[in-house]
């Protein structure tokens, strides 16, 4: 089992830097590409757990659609190169430790629960499988959140229209506003 | 099979995950910065997921299927605040998040 | 059982007329009003004569007493099923003596108003408060509880604060109308204590159960003594001190020579006849009580009267104005009434005194509130109210001579007027019980002649003044009900009050003792002499007497000092120590309380306004800091 080994810290390592670089990059443009990197390599995360169906839609809807969304939306609201200054440094050292306080939290969490791996017989995920639950009316059948989950979209998508139309003129810019 | 990798690994990375998508949320201030740390943060869950799955039930389907619906409204979720970013942008001509605090006292 | 519940609409048709002039009255015309108001007044005139007639000839007699008759009473206020406040009507010798007495003085000064009145702004107004005052008066009268007494002695001290105040747009008449109303308030104050120290004791309003002789009530409250008194004693000297402000006894008698400013019709009926006798009436009502159970304060009565009635006929030899001479001449008489009550016992003979005190409010109502109209009639022929401005007026005004000169004589006490009779029962009272008191009663007589007849003779007489205009008579309207007042002032002397209205209800037989009645016709005729000598010509003579006798005539003059003596007692020692400091606290302490609590949460609101910032990073921050302190509390801390 060492290739596993091998390929999850691997797939860890891209993850994490990836992320890190994510949110500490100036520049929009490299930050999002940054993101698809740590996209690419979560859905390898999902190959290695056999979830094969999974890693192929997280490729397909996120690295393949989110993305490309955060990208035309990085175009039509500035300048690739733009660089923002800089946060104040209040603001960065009190998210950071926020950020570290809950990570240390979880993870001594983590490491104190004793979690006992069953022992139960793996179930062979397959597509078959899959579009039954998907399907079924059963006690363990998904059927509702499904078509939940298709009136969501269907909402989502009436709403990013309804939101983003050019509609009435009434664009207003206006002046900046003071700070306190 | 994953016998080499014990399951506190895959929720320590998560973890790490997570709360690097915290960070970049509070600190950065461009609007689409932001939302690409949801993105993060919606990801790390989704691993969660998926090793609890598969190390804990691993007869049942629950948690690739709770990842599924994940992923689906993390695209309709993304979808509605690009709206909003866009609609922002032509009102106050600017995504500086800093800068959009009209809701206030 | 002759039916009396008709008696109720004898105070209610006056308030009616009150609120039909008061809201109504300036849109009718003012004739119409007047006429309005006088009509109610004679109509309850005549309904007051019925009840008397009916209730002294024809009702039954229970051991030959008069019986004390509840006309119509009704729950107005319960508290417990012990304590409850009624209004009602009650009918006995008393209050059927006084209902005549209102009622009568009420409606000639209504009559006397329509004619003294006219023209002026607010005719329709004056009216309408005649008309309260009269309720409120018939309501004290008729009352059936000692509490509903209370609640009609403040309504008609309101009654005369408004009178008093008519001419409001005159400085000294609302400071006057002020100062009646405050001293009176204090003089409540001690009545209301006296209510609730009585009550408290005889658990028990009403007034036929407090005073019944043979019943618990004057029993009970013998035995609780406090520094010496029983407490009976004490609540009848509270009870006193309210009954020693509305009738302007000594030291509370500040406010009625200041009362003048009120219009003349006003000072006839309020401060003469009807409401300045509230007080006595008070220790009559209570009677049995004060005779039976509190003796001490029987005396304090008599001696408070005696005294008042000294104090106020010295000073009313010195003063100039008409009106105020009659005012201080009022008090005087007045401290006759009390000083007869206070001397009096309970029961047959021993209750002479009561019943003069009551015979000789009948009579002085006629004949004062006769003066006071009189010297409305002059005031209203000559313009001024300053004797020194006065004098030959006889040729001008005939009526108002003739008639004023009789209410004189009738205050002097010369026989047959009415004045005689009530005056020598009030001495032979006197006589039979305290001679020193009767001294003093008897000096006050001679006085009360000499200052009488000073005013008399320096208005009608005196010396030849040339007057601007010619004085006419008064019209008809005011002279009428001068002359049936002096007819009244006449023949009430032969009223044969000792069959009516006495002490315990019971006839008892009185004849007039020769050795007290020739004295005091005496003295009365001798007060006469010296002031016809003094005064019916011009002459030097008071003059040079004042000059004789200067502090003395200072101090008579300046009304004792009295005045200054309570305004310097109330600027420089209540407001300075007492109200300045209260105020102080109040504006410092208490209001700044309130201050610095608004001013603490705007402070605090400014500051903590900055939460909501409109800053989408900042409301994260916060929404993950609590999280991860709600899960360390929770997964950690919760054992």
């Amino acid at each position: 089992m060492v290739s596993n080994q091998i390929m999850f810290i691997l797939f860890s390592a891209m993850i994490i830097v990836f992320s890190i670089l994510t949110v500490t990059s100036r520049k929009i443009l490299r930050a999002a590409v940054y993101l698809l990197f740590v996209l690419v390599s979560t859905s390898g995360l999902y190959f290695m757990l056999n979830y094969q169906f999974l890693a192929a839609v997280q490729l397909t809807l996120y690295a393949g659609g989110i993305v490309v969304l955060i990208i035309f939306s990085i175009l039509l609201t500035s300048h690739i190169s733009q660089n923002f200054e800089s946060s104040g440094w209040k603001k960065n050292i009190f998210s950071a430790i926020a950020a570290l306080t809950g990570a240390i939290l979880a993870i001594i969490t983590i490491l104190e629960y004793g979690f006992t791996a069953s022992t139960e017989a793996a179930q062979q995920v397959d597509m078959r499988l899959i579009g039954k639950s998907l399907l079924s009316v059963d006690y363990d059948g998904y059927v509702l959140p499904f078509e939940v989950i298709s009136i969501l979209l269907l909402a989502a998508m009436v709403a990013a229209i309804v939101i983003a139309k050019k509609g009435a003129p009434k664009k207003i810019v206006l002046p900046k506003l003071n700070q306190e | 099979m994953n016998s080499g990798i014990p399951i506190q690994y895959f929720l320590i990375l998560a973890t790490l995950m997570f709360f690097t998508g915290v960070y970049g949320f509070l600190t950065r201030r461009n609007l689409i910065t932001i939302l690409m740390s949801v993105e993060l943060i919606l990801n790390s869950v989704n691993i969660n997921f998926l090793a609890f799955n598969r190390y804990l039930y691993p007869h049942k389907l629950e948690g690739m299927f709770f990842s599924l619906f994940i992923i689906a409204v993390a695209a309709a979720e993304a979808a509605v605040a690009i709206a909003i970013i866009i609609n922002i942008y032509r009102r106050f001509a600017t995504i500086n998040v800093e800068e959009v605090n009209e809701m206030k006292f | 059982m002759i039916n009396f519940s008709y008696t109720i609409w004898i105070p209610l048709l006056p308030f009616l007329m009150f609120l039909l002039l008061g809201l109504a009255g300036h849109k009718l015309k003012p004739k119409l009003s007047g006429l309005l108001g006088t009509g109610g007044l004679g109509l309850i005139t005549i309904l007051s004569y019925v009840t008397a007639f009916k209730y002294f000839f024809t009702s039954e007699k229970v051991d030959g007493a008069y019986q004390k008759i509840i006309a119509s009473n009704f729950t107005w206020l319960q508290f417990t099923d012990k304590l409850h406040i009624d209004i009602g009507v009650l009918l006995d010798p008393i209050s059927v003596m006084m209902l005549v007495v209102i009622t009568t003085v009420s409606f000639m000064v209504h009559i006397y108003s329509l004619g003294y009145m006219k023209g002026e702004k607010g005719f329709e107004r004056f009216f309408a408060f005649l008309s309260l005052f009269s309720f409120s008066m018939l309501g004290l009268v008729l009352a059936t509880n000692i509490f509903q007494m209370y609640i009609f002695w403040e309504l008609v001290g309101v009654s005369s604060f408004l009178l008093i105040g008519f001419y409001y747009q005159k400085p000294s008449a609302v400071r006057a109308s002020k100062k009646a109303f405050i001293v009176t308030r204090f003089a409540d104050l001690g009545f209301l204590i006296g209510i609730l120290i009585l009550s408290f004791n005889t658990k028990t309003f009403d007034f036929i159960t407090l005073t019944d002789p043979m019943g618990t009530a004057i029993a009970q409250g013998g035995g609780i003594a406090f520094l010496g008194l029983s407490v009976m004693t004490w609540s009848m000297i509270f009870v006193f001190m309210g009954g020693v402000g509305k009738s302007a006894m000594f030291p509370f008698h500040i406010w009625l020579p200041d009362a003048m400013e009120g219009p003349t019709p006003v000072s006839a009926l309020i401060h003469a006849a009807t409401m300045v006798v509230a007080g006595v009436y008070l220790v009559a009502r209570m009677f049995p009580i004060y005779a039976l159970s509190a003796p001490v304060a029987l005396n304090v009565v008599a001696y408070v009267g005696a005294f008042s009635s000294l104090f106020a006929a010295v000073i009313a030899c010195t003063q100039t104005d008409i009106k105020r001479v009659l005012a201080y001449s009022t008090i005087s008489q007045i401290g006759y009434m009390m000083l007869a009550l206070g001397v009096s016992g309970y029961g047959g003979h021993e209750g002479l005194g009561y019943m003069a005190s009551m015979f000789h409010l009948f009579t002085h109502a006629m004949f004062k509130a006769l003066l006071f109209l009189g010297a409305g009639a002059i005031i209203h022929a000559v313009h001024s109210n300053y004797m020194t401005e006065m004098g030959g007026l006889r040729k001008y005004l005939p009526i108002t001579h003739i008639t004023f000169l009789i209410a004189c004589l009738t205050i002097a006490g010369i026989p047959p007027l009415s004045g005689f009779f009530s005056k020598d029962e009030i001495l032979a009272a006197a006589f039979h019980s305290n001679k020193l008191l009767f001294a003093v009663e008897y000096a006050v007589a001679g006085l009360t002649a000499f200052y009488m007849f000073r005013l008399y003779f320096s208005v009608f007489w005196g010396k030849d003044t040339h007057y601007s205009h010619e004085p006419h008579e008064a019209p008809a309207t005011m002279t009428i009900p001068l002359i049936i007042l002096a007819v009244g002032s006449v023949v009430t002397g032969f009223i044969p009050f000792n069959k009516l209205v006495t002490s315990d209800g019971k006839i008892f037989e009185s004849e007039l003792e020769l050795m007290i009645a020739i004295p005091s016709v005496l003295i009365g005729l001798l007060g006469i002499g010296i002031a016809y000598i003094m005064y019916r010509k011009e002459s030097a003579v008071p003059d040079k007497l004042a000059a004789t006798f200067k502090y003395s005539y200072k101090w008579a003059y300046n009304k004792f000092y009295m005045d200054e003596l309570y305004l310097f007692i109330t600027k420089k020692i209540i407001f300075r120590y007492i109200a300045e400091p209260v105020a102080w606290f109040d504006r410092h302490v208490v209001d700044a309380t309130m201050n610095a609590i608004a001013t603490v949460t705007q402070g605090v609101s400014y500051r903590i306004r900055g939460f909501q910032s409109g800053q989408l990073q900042k409301y994260a921050f916060v929404f993950i800091t609590g999280a991860i302190m709600l899960s360390i509390l929770f997964i950690y801390l919760w054992k």
